[in-house]
């Protein structure tokens, strides 16, 4: 209970000290949001009035701890070039995000444990050595090249979908899911062909251990060795992985956004960065840093849980 | 404890010194200029002429592949140095000694992971405009806190070990039991740790050269060859396929090669 | 080894080659009608889905919107008394004529009748009065507040209004057409814009869309269009993967290799971007301060075959800072001041003192591909003569603090538009210290025929032959490495009839219709 707290102590400071990090790292870019804003036919002292009403031309310490007050209060201000509620901006753009990702991880889920336990289970040295190979070239695919594929090969050419014709999850959501599936998809395939390697690799241990030797003198059918009792402790390091997977595809689905033009929380970080719009940047930052931190404290409690030996290191 | 080398290691082995003596040969000779243009060259389909035939500025795609892989490799390796190199020492630092500095230094490597990596190779760029020079610095930042992870743990082990507390007892300075006793035995660790973020460091290298972070024009990178090939995947296919299977192909040699080693190390 | 992994690339290349060729096959037709995409209906519903390649990110306020992609866009919302056609003429729009005293000074324009704002309310001289005031106080363009500053009284007179200006401005009517007019006391412009045009705003989604409907209450012709949806794609790839599948029935600003890879059989219409794209040399920075190197450099470009490469041949050549679409200035002939000539590059810089030739960085946005691609082409031309230019590509906003308004460059790849159709916009800037001046031109000569274009005292001819002679002088003197004004391709589904080119940035959604 008490590494738990310390646990939950350090997330808090992580994120406290992410938020600094981002601030004063973008004070330093150069450009500002007023002469972005203005374009190339405004003067100088347009740009300043606009600075002094953006507030951009007081101190940096005053600046970030106003924003901090706010952020605290749950008040993320408001866009410099939308001039809107970045709560309201966001939330849109977090809802596409989100169901991407959760696609993206079921996908995962539902190709991996299968492909994984057949590969761990067979013991056929051509077929395993097939496996391990596709598996590893499976894995060495990036997933926007694949995205790439799939928007020409499956989207133009065989017209399975139609790439760019995105929908919001408000207008139609079956739309939206069917749409977001290719990219999903693009995102699981490697994904899950990483599960595969660490499933194999997990049942291949277990399937030596004492207890499985036992039950098989015993007479256990080794299906039903394999489904009750193999899977649920070669399941526990791919839980883990697959729970860091949440945090890691929700990141890296940024350029998959771009090649499936899904207007989601990494496009609107790409485009906020570009134009220097903070607000929007450190609330961006501040909730992919705290899904970050939050799936890796409980990925960590996860294996805590099942693994009573694991003690704060 | 009987060493035979594994298929997987030596097919690892051998793309990825396929890769490496092509990157090589790139650096010094390619078939063609990879920067010249030729208006009456615009998407050749691959021939003899042309191995991988031409993009849509008349240039050869194979010359371009040839010194992109050396890209790749050579941003991969620098990389991962720096990676390995401070996430060691940092993480042999905090795992030997512990205290307040090792708190600081580990929520430091939390910030970190935690910061989106494109942001953090964006604020790079915008800092120190784009170039080869500053996706290394960006990359090599967010592949510190990997290998301090690893190396803290097993730092941190060692601690406590008899052999190490024996050595104390004799009066042995802490600088020399961390580069005479600790360090050697972290090998074991760290070659599969590096030959894995030797490959996250190619696919990242390619992420952010495929958002135009990386390695300029008109200098050839695969990440960049993979998103200006986009528009023009019906007519001149190979113009992607060959940017994206040289990535494939780099990473899917040094990922046999890491998996073999590991499994050599398990067996 | 090696070979059998290239037979393999070989193959499943030709097996993609093969698949696209399948495709070509079939019938065109079905691009259309067997998508989910809202576009699908679009024959019987009249509405169609337009890609942009940039979000609406900055204010819809008429006077505080900066991005010519906003512009784009919004033409189609506001009006002013009067608007541009697609010839470059000015039409009555809100007013209902206009009328200019013999002196220049004063401008009469009736009120038309029954001009109604998108929300309804009657649009009367307080509005026009208002939003005059409005922009003359806040507008971010910095030659449309000038041109406000010279107006000495708005009034009314017969239901119509009169302006009168402290001294005769030869541009004022382009200006007073970007004076948008819009409901007094309506605080809302920047989100939910209110005007008077065919189209009136319906929503906003961030980065993924602007819904634009006919307004019914439109005093003109009723566009055919019952609504346009613009689909952003921030990234141009995606947008031609989005054209491609038929998910758009209309894109421009495409360039000639997008358009010759498009195989879903839309129909293809050339136009210009109406913009000077020229390498701008900063004159403040060693060597580019000496024109014989200057010329050296235009002589080493090879436009012609910098187009042949680029785009096929297509695009015009300018050779000075004015495009072809204002016809009654643009000077073909200075297009060919400088024919590619190695030896003569050489020569002159030798005599500039650099025999050896130089390197200089040129900086280019690179949020623009077409700049990007001119810029490729340059700098192999440049190492013929000797001269090294070192590609930097930066993102637009680092361009527009550092190189535009910090003129923190040595030389950059760009185009630059005209904000208002007038030949001020395309050449006050070169006048020594003008705000806009960001190559530091200095040039006596030219402030003397840029003024004397200026002066009303000239006729209407005189000006015009001033303003030749400006832009006779910016290509004597290699003030910049012109090169092309860019050919802008737009990519249309073919049940779509109407599409109009103007001499501006703009898309007029009001003509379109399906046959």
């Amino acid at each position: 209970m008490k590494t738990l707290f310390s646990k939950f102590a350090a997330l808090i400071i992580t994120l406290f000290l992410v938020s600094a990090l981002a601030f004063f790292a973008f004070a330093l870019i150069p450009a500002d949001p007023a002469t972005t804003m203005l374009g190339s036919e405004a003067t100088p002292e347009a740009v300043a009035a606009l600075r002094a009403q953006l507030g951009l031309d007081r101190p940096l310490p005053v600046r970030y701890f106003e924003w901090l007050k706010g952020f605290l209060r749950g008040d993320l201000g408001e866009s410099y070039l939308y001039r809107m509620e970045v709560g309201q901006m966001l939330s849109g753009k977090l809802a596409v995000s989100a169901l991407l990702t959760i696609l993206s991880f079921l996908l995962t889920v539902a190709l991996s444990i299968p492909l994984g336990v057949l590969a761990g289970s067979v013991r056929n040295r051509y077929f395993d050595a097939a496996a391990v190979g596709l598996n590893q070239l499976v894995m060495s695919v990036p997933p926007f090249f694949l995205g790439i594929l799939a928007c020409y090969g499956l989207g133009i050419v065989l017209k399975w979908f139609t790439p760019g014709a995105y929908v919001s999850p408000e207008k139609d959501f079956w739309g939206c899911v069917r749409y977001l599936i290719f990219p999903a998809l693009s995102i699981a395939i490697p994904r899950s062909a990483m599960a595969v390697k660490l499933l194999r690799g997990s049942i291949r241990d277990q399937l030596g251990q004492d207890y499985v030797r036992t039950a098989r003198s015993r007479g256990a059918s080794e299906t039903s060795i394999l489904l009750r009792q193999v899977l649920r402790n070669a399941l526990l390091p791919v839980i883990t992985f697959l729970a860091v997977s949440l945090a890691e595809i929700m990141t890296m689905s940024i350029l998959i956004e771009q090649v499936f033009s899904i207007p989601g929380v990494g496009q609107l970080l790409l485009s906020s960065v570009s134009n220097r719009d903070y607000p929007v940047v450190l609330a961006i930052v501040m909730l992919l840093a705290a899904w970050i931190v939050t799936i890796h404290f409980l990925a960590d409690l996860l294996t805590r849980l099942a693994d009573p030996r694991v003690r704060l290191g | 404890m009987k060493q035979r080398i594994s298929p997987m290691l030596l097919l690892g082995g051998g793309i990825s010194l396929l890769t490496v003596c092509a990157a090589l040969l790139g650096a010094f000779w390619t078939p063609y200029n990879p920067t010249a243009v030729s208006a009456g060259e615009k998407f050749c389909p691959p021939s003899l002429v042309h191995l991988l035939g031409t993009d849509n500025f008349g240039r050869d795609v194979f010359s371009r592949v040839l010194q992109g892989m050396g890209a790749s490799l050579l941003i991969a390796a620098c990389v991962v140095a720096i990676g390995c190199l401070l996430g060691t020492a940092i993480g042999c630092l905090c795992g030997y000694f512990g205290g307040p500095a090792d708190f600081l230094l580990t929520r430091l490597c939390d910030v970190v992971t935690a910061f989106p990596s494109v942001l953090l190779a964006l604020v790079v760029v915008s800092l120190a405009g784009r170039g080869t020079a500053q996706i290394i610095l960006a990359l090599g930042v967010l592949f510190i806190p990997s290998f301090a992870r690893l190396v803290r743990g097993e730092a941190a082990r060692y601690r406590d070990a008899s052999f190490i507390q024996s050595a104390r007892l004799m009066g042995v300075s802490h600088s020399r039991i961390l580069l005479a006793h600790i360090l050697p035995n972290l090998r074991g660790v760290l070659v599969p740790a590096i030959v894995i973020g030797f490959n996250n460091a190619i696919l990242s290298e390619a992420s952010m050269s495929f958002l135009g972070l990386g390695v300029q024009p008109p200098f050839p990178s695969l990440g960049s060859m993979l998103s200006d090939s986009q528009t023009y995947l019906q007519r001149a296919p190979w113009y992607a396929f060959s940017a994206g299977a040289a990535i494939a192909l780099l990473i899917l040699g040094f990922s046999l090669l890491g998996e073999g080693l590991q499994r050599r190390r398990r067996a | 080894m090696k070979k059998q992994i290239l037979a393999l690339f070989l193959a499943v290349g030709v097996l993609a080659g093969l698949l696209g060729g399948c495709r070509e096959a079939t019938p065109q037709n079905s691009t259309a009608s067997s998508t989910n995409a809202p576009s699908s209906q679009a024959p019987q519903k009249a509405e169609i889905a337009v890609g942009i390649a940039q979000d609406l990110d900055d204010s819809l306020d008429p006077y505080q919107m900066t991005a010519a992609g906003t512009r784009e866009v919004m033409f189609n919302v506001f009006e002013g008394l009067i608007k541009p056609d697609s010839q470059g003429n000015f039409v009555p729009a809100v007013a209902a004529s206009y009328t200019v005293s013999t002196d220049g000074c004063t401008y009469t324009f009736p009120l038309r009748e029954g001009v109604t704002f998108h929300n309804g309310k009657e649009c009367t001289f307080e509005d026009v009065l208002y939003s005059f005031q409005t922009c003359a106080a806040v507008t971010v363009n910095s030659s449309v507040a000038a041109a406000l500053s010279n107006v000495a009284d708005i009034r009314e007179e017969n239901g119509g209004v009169v302006i009168t200006l402290t001294a005769p401005d030869p541009d004022f009517l382009s200006m007073a057409a970007s004076v948008y007019i819009v409901p007094k006391d309506y605080d809302g412009q920047a989100t939910a814009p209110v005007g008077t045009g065919p189209f009136r705003f319906v929503s906003r989604s961030i980065q993924e869309n602007v819904i634009l409907e006919r307004f019914d209450g439109y005093y003109g012709a009723k566009p055919a269009l019952e609504r346009v949806t613009y689909r952003i794609f921030s990234d141009g790839n995606a947008l031609f993967t989005a054209l491609n599948s038929g998910a758009l029935d209309l894109v421009a600003h495409l360039t000639v290799d997008q358009v010759e890879s498009l195989t879903n059989g839309y129909q293809i219409l050339e136009g210009t971007m109406n913009l000077v794209q020229a390498m701008y040399l900063n004159h403040a920075k060693a060597p580019f301060d000496n024109e014989l190197v200057r010329q050296a450099l235009c002589y080493a470009v090879d436009v012609d075959a910098m187009l042949a490469l680029t785009a096929d041949g297509h695009g015009a050549k300018v050779g000075s800072s004015m495009y072809p679409a204002f016809g009654k200035y643009f000077d073909s002939a200075l297009a060919d001041r400088y024919p590619h000539d190695v030896e003569k590059a050489k020569a002159l810089l030798a005599q500039a003192g650099y025999p050896d030739g130089f390197s200089f960085t040129l900086t280019v946005p690179s949020n623009y591909a077409p700049h990007v691609d001119t810029a490729t082409v340059i700098v192999e031309q440049l190492k013929e003569v000797g001269v090294e230019a070192k590609l930097e590509l930066v993102e637009w906003e680092t361009w527009l603090s550092e190189v535009y308004a910090g003129r923190n460059f040595e030389a950059t790849l760009v185009g630059f538009d005209a904000s208002t159709l007038t030949a001020s916009a395309m050449l006050a800037r070169w006048v020594t210290g003008d705000g806009k001046n960001m190559i530091g031109y200095t040039n006596p000569d030219y402030d003397a025929a840029y003024a004397a274009a200026r002066d009303p005292a000239h006729t209407e001819e005189e000006q015009t032959a001033y303003y030749r002679q400006c832009l006779e002088i910016l290509s004597d003197t290699a003030a910049n490495v012109y090169l092309q004004d860019l050919a802008d391709f737009v990519a249309i589904n073919p049940a779509l009839t109407g599409y109009a080119f103007y001499p501006l940035y703009v898309m007029d959604m009001s003509t379109l219709s399906f046959q």
